[in-house]
């Protein structure tokens, strides 16, 4: 793999990165952060198989691969916590979530 | 088409290499990961609840067992002979390091447990679930502290991290429980997928992500532009330092300590700092040490920041839990400038300060977990007025752990302190040494305040309450209060081992290294 194409994926994890960071940060909606959080993941599942097709080695792919599980059993935990929060307010708003402060 | 298939799986020329692995040497993780789903199994299956206390027994029974079998590893390590070793394919490192970490983490799970029993049992809440969490969360703390491959440390990182969020959540009738958990679970999910793209950009920069190859990579080669190796670096001190509550990425701290279940706390407090800060030194003191010009200002800067953020938010508080969120981020701090001093005695002095630091704060959030009432409230500074007579060996107790959090002289807390400035000042950080102390100074306000309001007399002083505690909670108090004291008068023997603790890169080519057992390894 050569240098250019390396960095059309590069590119497109950085630019896919970066709009899960802006999900993250800008959306209140505790779902859209969940898939933003996802987002980023997956761009680094981009990242790491470019860099591994690039140096030749699988070490990339399969560190991929342990990334979906993770993200999998994080995305379920997640989604645990936000119903609980649901069922308990009715909303999934993350700026509602603020009872603490100082 | 399945019949080709099947001709081909059977004739693939390609032989699947088996990886040794030296199970010896895996035994605590395993411990921990079989015994929490010996407990969930059988938790589901007993037809009706075992009697109150027995799933704490058997989760400080599984942590002792761990223990034990991490003694034949320290000696074995330690042996002149024998050394330390790597294994999975040199994905596991078992030196000093991992094994005086993996104690830590451990007596981190038996005081949290021994927290947890009564507190539970006030809450109606008994069951198996926050055990089992814990030891899971406990065996990716060991496997961040023993990581010797980027995959691993991720791994280990997140088995920690998606326990403690539910851990943090676990109040299911308290809103402010679940405000915890949900921010810990956004900001953790988020910075751990900086970590992980950081992750990605050292593998695009290096080539591996095993750290000895990382390492003898970096020795190796001058790379011509760096800018890839840097900017992973900078994404991993993002993950670490929001795992050990660093300034600027402690935001979550105060709250989500303050919402999430009292012993919760306590193992947040210490067991997760422990793996956190295991992890970093690995990485950066190790894998990295040939970039230590780049990294050392910008830790510097961090240890700073986190001190003065520590200590001087903690005067403003009003809430005992959130005051000392606020004084366990000074304690990173702290443990930050003896990383940024990067020498051996730098990492003796943070071990000896997390080896401490363990005893105390859990400790302290296992009083926090009794004084409370139920619903997990009761937490302000006014509750604790009048304590000294209701509970009087509960207040003293707790005054001595906050002095040795203070750093007083003739607790562990003291010679904690002491490394670690004798280490910075060693390093050339006298400027690093001098605003430690200073917010030292500066913390030790608040816990005087806490120790005021509960030997205070005076008009504000509440009618007298019963205070329960309970045995195991009792128990927990005495351990952390007698290895505060004792390390605090003789502190020699945990300074010996925490000198002895040193970790090691291993090269793979070293044959005897790899394989512990001396067999030669399989086909």
């Amino acid at each position: 793999m050569d240098d250019l194409l390396l960095n059309q994926f590069l590119l497109l994890g950085a630019v896919l990165f970066c709009i899960g960071v802006y999900g993250v940060l800008a959306r209140r909606n505790a779902v859209l952060v969940l898939m933003s959080i996802e987002l980023i993941l997956n761009a680094v599942n981009i990242n790491l198989i470019a860099f591994g097709a690039f140096w030749g080695s699988i070490t990339g792919s399969v560190f991929a691969l342990f990334v979906i599980a993770i993200a999998a059993a994080e995305v379920g935990v997640g989604l645990a916590i936000v119903l609980l929060i649901y069922r308990n307010r009715r909303s999934v708003d993350l700026d509602d979530v603020a009872e603490m402060k100082g | 088409m399945l019949a080709s298939l099947w001709q081909q799986l059977s004739d693939s020329p390609v032989p699947i290499d088996s990886v040794d692995l030296a199970w010896a040497g895996l035994a605590p993780v395993m411990i921990l990961i079989g015994g929490a789903l010996l407990i969930l199994a059988v938790d589901s299956l007993v037809p009706r609840r075992l009697r109150p206390g027995s799933y704490a027994l058997a989760t400080v029974l599984l942590a002792a067992g761990a223990m034990v079998a991490a003694v034949p590893l320290w000696q074995r390590v330690q042996d002149a002979e024998r050394g330390p070793f790597a294994t999975a394919a040199g994905a596991i490192m078992v030196d000093g390091f991992s094994v005086f970490a993996t104690f830590v983490i451990l007596s981190a799970v038996i005081l949290a447990a021994l927290s947890f029993d009564g507190w539970l049992r006030r809450e109606e809440m008994d069951g198996a679930e926050p055990y089992v969490l814990m030891l899971l969360s406990a065996s990716g703390g060991v496997m961040m502290a023993s990581a010797n491959d980027l995959i691993v440390m991720f791994l280990g990182l997140e088995i920690l991290s998606i326990a403690v969020y539910v851990l943090a959540a676990m109040h299911l009738r308290k809103i402010t429980s679940q405000e915890a958990g949900v921010k810990y679970f956004v900001l953790g999910a988020f910075s751990s997928a900086f970590f992980l793209y950081g992750i990605a950009l050292i593998y695009g920069g290096t080539g591996s992500t095993n750290l000895v190859r990382i390492a003898t990579y970096l020795s190796a080669t001058v790379l011509g532009d760096s800018g890839l190796v840097l900017a992973g670096l900078a994404l991993l001190l993002v993950g670490f330092g929001f795992k050990v509550a660093a300034a600027p990425f402690h935001f979550w701290a105060p709250d989500v300590y303050q919402g999430a279940p009292t012993p919760s706390v306590a193992w947040m407090a210490s067991g997760v700092k422990v793996a956190g800060f295991a992890g970093l030194l690995r990485v950066f003191y190790l894998a990295f040490s040939t970039y230590r010009l780049d990294w050392q200002p910008v830790i510097f800067v961090l240890a700073v920041l986190t001190m003065l953020v520590g200590s001087v938010l903690a005067v403003v508080q009003t809430d005992v839990k959130r005051m000392l969120a606020y004084s366990s981020i000074n304690h990173a701090g702290f443990i930050l400038v003896a990383v940024q001093a990067a020498t051996a005695a730098g990492v003796q002095a943070a071990l000896f300060y997390l080896a401490a630091y363990t005893f105390m704060v859990a400790g302290s959030f296992g009083v926090i977990a009794v004084v409370s009432r139920k619903g997990d409230i009761g937490t302000s500074l006014d509750d604790y007025r009048g304590l000294s007579r209701d509970r009087p060996v509960v207040a003293f107790a707790f005054a001595l752990l906050l002095l040795a959090q203070a750093g007083v002289p003739l607790t562990s807390g003291f010679f904690a302190k002491f490394y670690v400035i004798t280490a910075a000042i060693e390093a050339g950080s006298s400027t690093l040494a001098i605003i430690a102390m200073i917010t030292a100074v500066i913390s030790s306000y608040v816990y005087l305040r806490i120790i005021v309001a509960m030997y205070g007399a005076g008009d504000d002083v509440p009618a007298p309450r019963t205070i329960p505690l309970p045995a195991a909670a009792g128990l927990a108090l005495v351990i952390s209060l007698t290895v505060t004291m004792s390390v605090g008068v003789f502190p020699g023997t945990l300074a010996s081992l925490a000198e002895r603790a040193t970790p090691v890169l291993i090269p793979e080519s070293d044959p005897g290294a790899v394989d512990p057992s001396g067999v030669p390894p399989g086909p």
